[in-house]
């Protein structure tokens, strides 16, 4: 078969940077989904929500998207504590997450996306930063800065999350519940302050995403939807609750995403993940790094 | 009211808007009406799976999209009569419910929502690559102007009309009689408690594979005839959310362990969406939809007849 070598190194390394960008989106979910087993399908309207901010302070104000994406972070954080409490009042108590609860989520989705189009409407926002056109060149490879900059900043996003977890009590409280809520009771410490700080804390991670998804590619409202598969894929195929393993699985989602985009065209791209996620679902449940 | 004679009166309510509908001979009555009764199918499809057993499916709009194509399909392949359509698109959507579920089902409830909401996002990448039914161009489906039909010359679009409301009517006695057969109590075990159901040999995986599939079936079969009624297809309008929502949206609101709330779910929003899209717009009346399904399932999450019944339970215990 006749590969052009350099289309594959080039596929290869967008790929790669597009997977660093896929973890970002991924980190949220993965505290959400895979530590507190909330599932919160809403997650890419809130990336949408942090991408809509970005742009309308960039273009009014002239502040640097990824600036601002950190700026807002305590917002983010204290809709994401909101949301919770809402979640834990209506339905966690009541034992009803699973029907009601998902149901939620959707109404949220829908509602950010269809509040976004009656603000802004459907066209297309882009965002003007200094990084945004210009690329690297390594002999043959070129690197587009909106590429780099993004996964670069998804992947600092990353560590500290990971280091966040891992060192802090705080982070090792969320650990903790996510492993036994019950035994974290019988501790006298409270699983529902701790559920409330973790996901506020996944929901300011969508801040950070949003402003990196607007910096990438121009986005209109249900831009997010196409994320929602994505993300669960990644979040799944790296296993539950393992950060580790959902950055690889996004280097991996995102290689194979690009590869098909080059070599079959773009629209095919989107059904990879879906792939990715009925064979992880059919062959290893638990995921690559799953526990 | 055994299913019999819940089966024939059903069939003369329909009946009886059937003749109700010739007589005011609008034809505007024809399109609202035929839009909320195909939300009364796809509502009642949802709810034999996600109210009788609790799992939660948010790909509703793939189902439809999947009957709605497969029309497409035979329109361009060889054109077959609508009902024939109908019996298409319920196969091939149910064929796809079960396949789904086959792979998914064995697992936690969630991923199952989650594969529907990412087979959605596949199928209309299929459908746009797919250049036989249009792709992202879309179709046109050149609708005939009258129809001859049991000896009469009909408006197509009436036409299209008694078929809907066959199946509505169809897919009400069909929620009923699983509701009281021995299938329908299987679901509700699952949807009270899995593992104890599982336990105590309750079939579970077989159980929720029919219910999937049956489900997935009547939500082709809702949008077999949709080609014909709207007369151009593109893979936007027919994997639009708002199929999703509403068909999750019109049984929460109603109510979802019967029936009854589906149908009362449909007919309200449903209407209420018809008068919102005429006078406001389709974006507002879209918002006021996924409003209202957050409220209910905050405030009210037995839906209508939740309140209805604890409004009574209230009353007989002062």
């Amino acid at each position: 078969m006749d590969i052009s070598w350099d289309l594959l190194i080039n596929a290869i390394v967008a790929g790669l940077l597009l997977g660093g960008f896929y973890a970002a989106v991924t980190a949220g979910i993965s505290i959400s989904f895979g530590m507190l087993d909330i599932v919160n399908i809403a997650h890419p309207a809130f990336v949408i929500l942090g991408s809509y901010i970005a742009y309308y302070v960039n273009i009014n104000l002239g502040i640097d998207p990824i600036l601002v994406s950190i700026i807002v972070l305590p917002a983010f954080y204290a809709l994401g504590a909101l949301v919770y409490q809402v979640y834990y009042v209506s339905f966690e108590r009541r034992g009803q997450e699973s029907l009601r609860g998902l149901a939620f989520f959707f109404g949220l989705l829908f509602v950010t996306e269809v509040t976004l189009i009656l603000v802004f409407g459907v066209d297309y926002r882009y965002v003007d930063a200094a990084y945004i056109g210009p690329s690297l060149h390594f002999g043959m490879v070129e690197v587009p800065l909106r590429m780099l900059v993004p996964c670069v900043t998804a992947l600092a996003l990353f560590a500290a999350l990971e280091l966040f977890v891992g060192r802090t009590f705080i982070g090792r409280a969320i650990k903790a519940v996510s492993q036994d809520q019950l035994a974290l009771q019988l501790m006298a410490a409270d699983p529902i302050a701790i559920k409330r700080i973790a996901f506020g804390l996944s929901i300011a991670t969508a801040s950070i995403a949003g402003a990196l998804l607007i910096v990438i590619q121009p986005v209109e409202p249900s831009v997010g939807r196409d994320y929602i598969g994505r993300v669960f894929a990644i979040c799944v195929l790296g296993g539950l609750g393992s950060m580790p393993g959902a950055l690889i699985a996004a280097f991996l989602v995102g290689v194979v995403e690009s590869l098909t985009s080059t070599f079959y065209g773009p629209s095919w791209a989107p059904a990879v993940s879906f792939g990715f996620l009925l064979l992880t679902l059919a062959f290893r449940p638990a995921g690559l790094m799953g526990r | 009211m055994n299913t019999t004679t819940f089966s024939l009166s059903a069939a003369a309510v329909g009946l009886a808007l059937l003749v109700f509908a010739h007589w005011l001979g609008v034809d505007y009555l024809y399109f609202a009406g035929y839009t909320i009764l195909q939300f009364i199918v796809l509502a009642t499809a949802w709810n034999i799976l996600g109210g009788y057993c609790g799992y939660v499916n948010f790909g509703s709009a793939a189902f439809f999209a999947i009957g709605a194509y497969s029309s497409v399909f035979w329109y361009k392949f060889y054109p077959l009569p609508v009902p024939v359509l109908i019996v298409f698109g319920a196969i091939v959507s149910g064929i796809i419910g079960l396949g789904t579920g086959y792979l998914t089902l064995r697992l936690r409830g969630a991923f199952f929502s989650i594969a529907t909401l990412a087979m959605a996002v596949v199928f209309q990448t299929l459908v746009v690559n797919w250049d036989y039914v249009g792709g992202s161009r879309g179709a046109y489906i050149i609708r005939p102007e009258t129809v001859e039909f049991a000896g009469l010359e009909v408006h197509y679009i009436e036409y299209l009309f008694a078929l809907m409301l066959a199946l509505a009517v169809i897919a009400l006695i069909t929620a009923r009689t699983i509701e009281r057969s021995q299938l329908g109590y299987g679901l509700a075990t699952i949807r009270d408690d899995e593992m104890a159901a599982e336990a105590c040999g309750v079939p579970t995986l077989r159980l929720k594979l029919i219910a999937t599939t049956l489900s997935g079936a009547f939500m082709g079969m809702a949008g077999a005839p949709f080609p014909y009624y709207i007369g151009y297809l593109q893979p936007q309008s027919a994997f639009g959310l708002e199929y999703a929502v509403n068909s999750i949206a019109m049984p929460m609101i109603g109510g979802t362990t019967t029936w009854l709330g589906p149908l009362i779910g449909s007919i309200l929003l449903g209407s209420a969406q018809q008068y919102a899209t005429v006078t406001i717009s389709s974006a507002v009346n879209l918002l006021i939809v996924g409003l209202m399904l957050v409220a209910f399932v905050i405030i009210a999450p037995n839906g209508l007849i939740g309140l209805v019944q604890e409004r009574r339970r209230a009353r007989k215990q002062p």
